[in-house]
């Protein structure tokens, strides 16, 4: 399955489109879509240019990043895993 | 430090106001992406995995106490409660809001700072031994030079739109700190016999997909023609560098092509005739007047306390360097805690270190390309009290040069561009390295990693390398042997298959083991691999 993310004009941060085309920032609502109803959604996420930079289709699993770039766009979701305590959780920012 | 003038700020302030709209712009859909992305980058800002990123120029990695803690305000208001120091001896905030950065560049602006050059195929930041000024081994203090560099490459109208970015270095000492061998123009300051002070010019080194090490170029600059022949090499390049392929457009790659002496030649041939037309001669007057911004510390009268503590004694060997005027020691400020991420500081930590060079060290601070900070001036005599507070802050790490002051790239935890994480992987080592007590008895080691080829990392001029490499969806690393940053640089030689990184953090771990077990009396890392080679550095890899 395929979800499309992009990143938020205003501030960059990571969002998935939904089946009613909003921009979310919870993976859980991305809208899974396959072949042309994925190309749909990218031509739809694609003229959103006053609300994101950048959209493009990612592989998903069960409501998570899968494929080849599987750890880049995991790492996109969570957040860095850099584990130091400089680093405030984006719940806490 | 150098103030600036009312050009300066004019130039500064005008810049902030035009972004401004240029932002506006953007999000009113008045500029598209595809417009407004190249504007942006022109100030620093660019778009990563989670947020935008801003890179704030750090000239000459010269920070003034007020400059710190305004970094620190940022932080702690715009960001997240840190920023990151960079190996071009900048800042980076990971987590600026597109819609706050004009404020930003506008309260930066205030303390005479901005975004300028920090990205885009221009000349950007000059770097240079973060000592200068303060180690007794310089021929000059360089900082004057790189300020007079700064204003001539500051928007500089035939060199903006350059094939591809452009790095210049410059080192005052006869001991390189600042990696001149691999910069795409490295500048070393030299006395001529007859006590004259001019510069020895390198071109053509660079770090990347195609290490190389620069040329030598020109063994004696005058001081009055040194714009001219940094104008000539630079007028080389953006007229014959290649614009058709991106990997092949540094001017490294033009040199190799052209071979040096012919390089060497149509840079003679253009510095001839700009020496000719008289226009860029430097100023003796102006020299003077830039230097004057600069002026030699005074001396003190005090020393380091003498105290029986041993973190104390272990910081006080690894990180303080002797002074050139007396009363004065260089305290290098380790961001590279065990298991920290290098090159981070909390707005806490900034403040703090901007409060300690304000009592204690002139109001001066330095960013160095190790990715740490440094006081360059501090009272000796203050010693005992900067140490008790920089360890109460968590920046008393006494590892300055070894093996845990680890260089690493943002990787794939920020950067588009990474293809594998780097500050986990230096995490891990650095921790692997303190459980396995070897870092002291292996004495001065440098490693360092980068999360693509790109080698924000530096790691092909690390002694040990670890390069990211994305194996089908994999991250692996590449480690290489040999690197040397400073001095004679050298690009250092692939060990053997990419590893996964457990495997990787291990094998680090043993090429230090097997390097112990190798050396010979006074042999540091780069002499054991030269007399033995790769092969019982492989054993220890791959052996098992």
């Amino acid at each position: 399955m395929k979800a499309v993310t992009a990143n938020r004009l205003t501030d960059g941060r990571v969002v998935y489109l939904t089946a009613d085309r909003r921009w979310t920032a919870d993976i859980a609502g991305a809208a899974a879509l396959e072949g042309e109803a994925a190309d749909a959604a990218l031509e739809a996420g694609l003229r959103d240019v006053l609300t994101v930079v950048g959209p493009y289709l990612i592989d998903i699993e069960g409501g998570a990043p899968a494929g080849a770039k599987r750890v880049r766009e995991a790492i996109r979701l969570t957040g860095p895993t850099t584990g130091s305590t400089k680093v405030k959780t984006k719940e806490s920012a | 430090m150098y103030r600036y003038d009312e050009i300066d700020e004019a130039l500064v302030r005008e810049r902030v106001a035009e972004f401004r709209e240029q932002v506006t712009a953007r999000l009113s859909g008045e500029l598209t992406e595809d417009q407004f992305k190249p504007l942006r980058l022109q100030n620093g800002v660019y778009l990563q995995l989670h947020a935008y990123m801003l890179r704030v120029a750090i000239p000459y990695g010269v920070l003034s106490s007020d400059q710190l803690r305004l970094l620190a305000h940022i932080a702690r208001h715009y960001d997240r409660g840190y920023g990151h120091f960079t190996t071009r001896q900048n800042i980076q905030y990971n987590w600026p809001a597109l819609t706050d950065i004009p404020e930003i560049l506008d309260q930066l602006a205030d303390v005479e700072m901005h975004a300028i050059q920090t990205s885009g195929n221009c000349i950007r930041n000059t770097t240079t031994d973060p000592y200068a000024g303060a180690h007794a081994d310089e021929i000059a203090d360089p900082r004057p030079w790189c300020e007079l560099i700064r204003q001539w490459s500051t928007f500089h109208p035939e060199f903006s739109f350059l094939p591809r970015k452009f790095k210049i270095a410059v080192t005052g000492s006869p001991e390189d700190r600042a990696a001149i061998g691999v910069h795409d123009i490295g500048i070393r300051l030299v006395r001529s016999e007859a006590g004259e002070i001019g510069f020895e010019v390198h071109a053509g080194g660079g770090q990347g997909r195609t290490p190389r090490v620069a040329a030598k170029l020109a063994d004696f600059v005058s001081q009055r023609d040194l714009l001219a022949y940094l104008t000539a090499i630079l007028r080389v390049y953006n007229l014959a560098g290649r614009r058709d392929n991106l990997y092949k457009a540094r001017i490294k790659i033009l040199v190799e092509a052209m071979g040096a002496e012919a390089f060497i030649a149509a840079v003679d041939e253009e510095f001839a005739r700009l020496k000719r037309d008289g226009a860029l001669a430097v100023p003796s007057e102006e020299a003077q007047r830039i230097a004057a911004h600069f002026p030699a510390p005074a001396a003190l009268e005090g020393t380091p306390p003498a105290r029986r503590d041993l973190p104390y004694r272990r910081w006080l060997a690894r990180n303080v360097k002797p002074h050139k005027v007396a009363g004065r020691r260089i305290v290098v400020i380790s961001l590279k805690p065990y298991g920290g991420t290098p090159g981070d500081a909390t707005a806490e930590q900034m403040e703090l270190v901007a409060d300690l060079a304000e009592r204690h060290g002139l109001s001066e601070i330095r960013v160095t390309k190790e990715q740490n900070l440094v006081l360059p001036h501090a009272d000796a005599g203050a010693l005992g009290d900067i140490f008790d507070a920089l360890e109460a802050a968590g920046l008393a790490t006494a590892n300055a040069g070894l093996a845990s002051d680890i260089v690493a790239c943002p990787g794939l935890d920020y950067c588009n561009l990474a293809n594998a994480r780097s500050i986990p992987v230096a995490q891990a080592i650095s921790t692997a390295i303190q459980r396995a007590g070897l870092e002291e008895e292996a004495g001065e080691l440098t490693i360092k990693i980068s999360g693509c080829i790109n080698a924000c990392g530096h790691h092909h001029v690390a002694n040990i390398g670890l390069l990211g490499v994305d194996k089908r969806g994999e991250e692996t690393y590449q480690i290489t042997l040999g690197g040397i940053a400073d001095g004679a640089a050298a690009v250092g030689k692939i060990l053997g298959p990419s590893l996964p990184a457990d495997q990787a953090v291990a094998a680090v771990v043993d090429v230090v083991a097997a390097y112990l077990d190798q050396r010979r009396s006074g042999e540091s890392f780069i002499d054991t691999l030269t007399r033995a080679g790769l092969e019982p550095f492989k054993e220890a890899v791959y052996a098992q």
